[in-house]
């Protein structure tokens, strides 16, 4: 009964996947098909070249097709697994995205994991205090966190940390004069742990808020009344029926910040030029490489969309209330 | 220091009720934001002229925030910078309201119109906010025109989601039908019950968007795209900043980031306070 509706639910989430997935497709492609930029100036830069190989590059790049054409021949090769060759990297799209959203993958879901850990300690510890200085100094924190800019505090932790005390290096995923086989585990560590710290500060101040507003709402329930009146209080009484309660919501809510915490990482990668797949999505938008730019939008939106099932399923599978709902009716 | 605010506080606002400190608050922040566009309008080329002299120089009472590389005060720039910022991000807001107004009241029409508008949003949520303006700024020729498109284009999701399920609940509302009962027509419910209540909604969803919006503009202008390098918009000044990091030039980098704070929590709290003056219910928390 329940692996039947857990299948027609997945069944259901991969069909809306491939809507999206077309949709998106063809939206981003016409918007970008509406771009005056010309792709073979952007392929050459700012060389001079021939007229004859210009129209050599016209032709490989199907200037001169019509959009349909094109469209056609595109969404074609992307159903191979294929999605062109980026013009600035000059390799093909599927492998630059490869290599950049392992190094990606990496810091958004460390930062990820500890700005959930960190959010949720901090809202449960204002929720618990609530009204006092303790709740007061977080509630501000988190006020201001949500109104820093990410890039300026990226760059003030660059400041504070990599110029003044000098413990971090000041930029790129590994150290500079040095061959990529010969890059120890340790060195990307360490050229890791200031993008994370940076993007995980951010991420706190949406889940501590809601951490803390969520756990005053369940203390001031009638099961947490009863409880006190049993006698219960303190760490314990807040274990028991205050974490369990909150806690769900609280993940979900994370799950859901994917889409946020990729433009974080768009920010935070360009300021420390951490190579990852947001600053390949700047380079691709300032230099116009359309193929990697519409790689980079495809793969991001399927990266949002996971974030979105889980909660989903979180919601309807594993949060007990739900079930017991459905029992009911 | 905090003990001596505390009681200037007190003396200021001890006679005032809660309702008269928020409009307080909310005039405050609004001068505040005011003078700085005003300012930002009338700052002339001369004050930013170069003055090779005195480059990189740090904060100081002539300069308070200290100067760049070419001896343009900072302070001067951060204005002005700001300036710019609140103005598009005003276009910006403007036009996403306006696209949510009418996104929210079409999808009161019907069940498909209702379904293409929540699709709609959706649509525009799958993809990360940054790459849908850049996609968006490249697809309108990049610039400075393809960043304010781009940016007044994806704001609106969130204000016309918060439209919709406001429509939804009031059609349900018992004076709603009777008003339909009695015959009035689909116009006069519309414009007599329910756009009143959506006006408040409006106008808070425009000044909390603001920060958004500047915040967005200001991050795609840091990441290189639109404005032209001599524009002092506060992203271009951030983004040159970082090249005098490894220097030690801090404050090039500091303050105007640090005003751009401000701002933000400025807009946040007018928005916030706005909110409770206007709704009764929560106007004692």
């Amino acid at each position: 009964m329940k692996q039947r509706k857990l299948g027609y639910f997945i069944g259901k989430k991969i069909l809306k996947l491939l809507c999206l997935l077309i949709v998106v497709c063809i939206a981003s492609f016409w918007i970008v098909e509406q771009s005056p930029i010309d792709p073979v100036r952007a392929y050459i830069g700012e060389m001079s070249i021939q007229p004859e190989q210009k129209a050599k590059l016209e032709e490989y790049w199907g200037v001169n097709t019509p959009s349909h054409e094109k469209f056609m021949n595109w969404a074609g090769n992307i159903l191979k697994g294929d999605f062109g060759i980026s013009l600035i990297y000059r390799m093909p799209v599927t492998d630059v995205m490869k290599e950049r959203f392992t190094a990606s993958i990496i810091l958004m879901a460390s930062s990820w994991l500890m700005s959930g850990i960190l959010g949720f300690i901090l809202g449960i510890i204002a929720g618990m205090k609530n009204g006092t200085l303790v709740d007061k100094v977080i509630k501000t924190y988190c006020y201001i966190l949500i109104a820093a800019p990410t890039f300026w505090l990226a760059l003030i932790m660059l400041l504070v940390f990599s110029v003044y005390l000098g413990w971090f290096p000041i930029g790129l995923g590994i150290p500079i004069g040095t061959v990529a086989d010969d890059v120890t585990f340790l060195d990307r560590i360490h050229h890791l742990i200031l993008p994370t710290i940076t993007l995980s500060l951010l991420g706190v101040a949406s889940i501590a808020m809601f951490t803390r507003e969520k756990l005053i709402e369940v203390m001031s329930s009638d099961y947490i009344l009863f409880a006190k009146a049993r006698g219960e209080r303190g760490l314990g009484l807040i274990m028991r029926h205050g974490i369990r309660n909150v806690a769900l919501p609280a993940i979900t809510l994370q799950f859901l910040g994917f889409s946020e915490l990729f433009g974080g990482a768009v920010l935070v990668e360009q300021v420390f030029s951490y190579p990852g797949i947001g600053q390949a999505a700047v380079a691709a938008g300032l230099r116009s490489d359309v193929p990697l730019l519409l790689g980079i939008v495809i793969v991001s939106t399927i990266f949002v969309f996971f974030g979105n099932l889980v909660a989903d399923i979180i919601y309807e599978f594993i949060d007990p209330r739900i079930k017991q709902q459905e029992m009911t009716t | 220091m905090s003990t001596a605010v505390l009681t200037i506080n007190k003396g200021l606002s001890g006679g005032l009720n809660l309702r008269q400190k928020t409009i307080l608050l909310i005039s405050f922040m609004s001068l505040l934001l005011l003078t700085i566009v005003i300012c930002s309008l009338f700052i002339n080329e001369r004050s930013l002229s170069t003055d090779f002299d005195s480059k990189n120089l740090a904060p100081s009472l002539k300069h308070p925030f200290g100067t760049d590389w070419m001896g343009r005060d900072m302070f001067i720039r951060t204005i002005e910078g700001l300036g710019l910022s609140i103005m598009i991000g005003a276009f910006a807001s403007l036009i996403s309201t306006l696209i949510s107004v009418i996104l929210g009241l079409f999808s009161s029409v019907g069940k498909i119109a209702d379904s293409f508008v929540s699709w709609l949003v959706d649509l525009f949520l799958s993809i990360p906010h940054l790459l849908l303006i850049i996609l968006i700024s490249i697809g309108f020729g990049g610039g400075a025109t393809g960043v304010i498109i781009g940016v007044a284009l994806t704001h609106w999701p969130s204000l016309t989601r918060v439209v919709r399920a406001e429509i939804k609940q009031l059609k349900t509302q018992e004076y709603v039908h009777i008003s339909r009962n009695f015959g009035k027509s689909r116009w006069w419910i519309a414009t007599k019950h329910i756009l009143p209540h959506l006006i408040p909604k409006f106008i808070l969803g425009t000044i909390l968007m603001f920060p958004h919006a500047i915040l967005h503009e200001a991050s795609i202008t840091f990441l290189g795209f639109g404005l032209s390098p001599h524009e002092p918009a506060i992203g271009i000044i951030l983004s040159e900043s970082m090249k005098y990091l490894s220097a030690g030039y801090w404050w090039l980098a500091f303050f105007p980031g640090l005003s751009l704070l401000i701002v933000i929590l400025a807009f946040d709290m007018i928005g916030e306070n706005l909110g409770k003056l206007m709704n009764p219910k929560k106007a004692h928390d």
